[in-house]
């Protein structure tokens, strides 16, 4: 694992945040905490409506206007980036922590060239002096993704999902940023490209050690591109630990049951587990432990009370009671393919 | 259906649904004043079989031709050549002989209607597959209407039943319900309630996963297993996800650009791929276990579109095992392998 040591590049701090509706208030993120380090990649995984890409959206602090803020501290190098002004994030954004979206064919113009739309978030952020220079630029940074420099005065149209995705890892890159949140970066993507696609953001991350964070419902990609994983469920952390810790051995129900629930094609084949239920509406969440309606080991106290921490090595869930450290998931032969 | 049914291969005329040669092509740049010149072969000589109760997932990347072969089977497309027969209740060949297998281009007027019970459709997406208009009963009654299966009264018992079936208990308050009164599982449940009410022999199901969380895709995928098992219902299983294939299917065809390129049963082809466009979706599949470690797939190149494509193997030009004579040779034959485990290619 990547040294826990190091000083954190990014610190949450019981982040709390909702959306006011006319259903009522939707608490999309409750008391979450988690850090990063340089160099560390964290994958926030969970169902749709758990409150992975409303984190993702308050540490780029690009909230809708109906996000309120309830609590909460995002440290970026030391800074909190919450109290700032829209004109002191712009300093923050793109440059010290920048986003690769889920629709890459949204994220770009559709009537403007790809080179140009990068040089652009260049340009803005003053990184380089001249447009030559700024130009240069983006040619090294669509090698570094694996697209030809020659594509840079192509449009959207004539680029394939695999190559859209490319350039809008670029353009998260343009302005070296520290940390980089990747929210579904592949999940429109067929597999192979999805292959390919993670092992250049993986060896882009490792060569310049940047911070990632990775935001899927896809626990097989999570399990092998990340160091951490932060399980969330109804807008709270609710498991946060070393991925092959969690994955080895969840402490939290809802994790061992998201893992069960996750088909594989290695290892002997299991039966699936069965997640009854649906997710809980977040405008009146249930009393006590969220996930309780739909845990096994419910009691009355999960019933009645918010669940205490519980730690195992750097490995943490809040749950009144937490399983065994028995491996819950058969571990899949090594063998290889 | 596991154990003693013998493999026969893929051109034979029996089993509940057998495909031969099928082939669909779509014109490119056809215009008013213009006839095509050039074809995409989404589906390209395609051969199999599938016997009453089996099911088989038909796995492949965006563009392979997986969702055509569907609509083929479904008659929602004719095919440009090929020949598709089934044998269904109800529907027989030649006159007086029962059972026998009939051809999908023989079927028009009151067969079709027979044929319309008896093969059914799942599809991805359960936001856009429903009308938004109309409550539960009536999307589920429709078929039965159209069928003319029981009477108005029958019918409200007959939808509480299938809706208890699929797991939407307690049915009544779930009755007059519209669509967007539930999540994307339960308007799921609703559309495999629509297919089954009839009581088919064969239903394609196109992705209808793919769209849902993981928490209500498994209990899709169990429901579907066990209904298809509990009713003895065929089933092809369109989808890009070969862990889903994995859990869904008893046997599992691999297409590239329009080519079935392999087929065996779903062991089998996860422990012993022997096609090499095979390995290198194997290898792509990312594994929920940290300590596994994969090697990345030998491929090279992007998916292209098979418009007139070359006379020879589709995955010549991304294979790491093509040969002069995989250049110069037509597309290989289908062939078997090992027992049950069918090939197209020259160099395995």
């Amino acid at each position: 694992m990547t040294a826990s040591a190091a000083v954190p590049v990014l610190r949450v701090v019981d982040l709390s945040l909702r959306y006011l509706t006319r259903g009522g208030e939707v608490k999309a993120v409750q008391d979450v905490n988690f850090e990063l380090a340089q160099g560390e990649a964290l994958g926030l995984v969970g169902e749709s409506g758990c409150g992975k890409t409303s984190v993702a959206n308050c540490l780029m602090r690009l909230l809708p206007d109906n996000a309120q803020l309830v609590a909460g501290q995002v440290f970026l190098d030391g800074q909190d980036i919450l109290p700032l002004s829209e004109d002191q994030i712009r300093e923050y954004r793109w440059q010290r922590i920048a986003m690769v979206f889920q629709a890459a064919m949204n994220a770009l113009d559709p009537v403007y060239k790809v080179g140009q739309q990068v040089v652009e978030a260049i340009e803005a952020h003053g990184v380089e002096p001249t447009l030559s220079l700024a130009r240069e630029r983006v040619a090294g940074l669509f090698r570094m993704v694996g697209l030809d420099p020659a594509l840079m005065d192509r449009y959207p149209h004539e680029f394939s999902g695999g190559m859209r995705q490319r350039a809008v890892i670029a353009m998260a890159l343009a302005c070296d940023p520290r940390v980089i949140i990747a929210d579904e970066p592949t999940t429109a993507l067929d597999v192979i490209v999805q292959d390919r696609i993670l092992r250049e953001l993986k060896g882009i991350q490792q060569r310049l050690h940047m911070a990632i964070i990775y935001i899927s419902h896809d626990i097989a990609v999570v399990a092998e591109v990340t160091d951490r994983i932060g399980v969330m469920y109804a807008g709270r952390l609710v498991e946060y630990g070393p991925t092959a810790a969690v994955f080895r051995a969840p402490l939290h129900p809802y994790t061992a049951a998201l893992m069960g629930s996750f088909p594989s094609i290695a290892g002997e084949k299991r039966v699936l587990a069965n997640l009854s239920g649906e997710p809980p509406n977040l405008i009146d969440p249930p009393s006590g432990c969220p996930f309780h309606p739909r845990c096994l080991h419910a009691t009355d106290v999960c019933r009645q009370e918010i669940p205490p921490r519980v730690e195992r090595g750097d490995q943490w869930a809040d749950c009144w009671h937490p399983l065994e450290a028995a491996p819950a998931l058969e571990p899949a032969d090594n063998g290889g393919t | 259906m596991e154990a003693n049914q013998p493999h026969t291969p893929p051109a034979a005329a029996e089993g509940l649904v057998s495909v031969s040669g099928l082939t669909r092509q779509f014109p490119v740049g056809r215009s008013l004043f213009r006839r095509a010149t050039s074809f995409i072969h989404a589906v390209d000589d395609v051969s199999f079989q599938l016997n009453a109760g089996d099911s088989l997932g038909l796995v492949g990347e965006s563009g392979c031709g997986k969702t055509t072969v569907g609509k083929l089977l479904v008659k929602l497309l004719e095919p440009t050549s090929g020949r598709i027969t089934y044998r269904l209740p109800g529907l027989d060949g030649a006159a007086g002989q029962e059972n026998a297998p009939l051809e999908a281009s023989a079927i028009i007027g009151r067969q079709l209607r027979t044929f319309r019970r008896q093969v059914q459709m799942i599809f991805q997406d359960p936001y856009e597959s429903m009308n938004p208009r109309r409550t539960i009963y009536d999307t589920i009654a429709e078929p039965l209407a159209v069928q003319g299966m029981g009477t108005v009264l029958d019918r409200v018992d007959m939808v509480s039943e299938i809706l208890m079936l699929v797991g939407l208990t307690p049915p009544a308050t779930f009755l007059f319900r519209h669509p967007h009164e539930l999540s994307g599982g339960q308007r799921q449940r609703v559309a495999i309630a629509r297919a089954l009410v009839v009581e088919p022999a064969f239903v394609v199901a196109d992705e209808p996963t793919s769209m849902l969380d993981v928490s209500s895709r498994t209990g899709i995928m169990n429901l579907m297993q066990q209904l298809a098992h509990g009713l003895g219902i065929a089933y092809l299983y369109v989808t890009h996800d070969l862990a889903v294939a994995r859990y869904m299917c008893h046997r599992i065809a691999v297409m590239y650009l329009g080519k079935i390129v392999e087929l065996a049963e779903t062991e089998e082809l996860l422990r012993n791929p022997l096609h090499p466009y095979t390995r290198a979706l194997l290898s792509a599949v990312p594994v929920p276990n940290p300590e596994y470690r994969r090697e990345p797939p030998s491929i090279v190149g992007d998916l292209t579109a098979p418009i007139d494509p070359p006379e020879r193997c589709r995955f010549f030009d991304r294979c790491p095992l093509a040969t002069h004579y995989c250049r110069d040779n037509p597309h290989p034959a289908f062939e078997e392998k090992a027992p049950g485990h069918w090939v197209a290619c020259y160099e395995v």
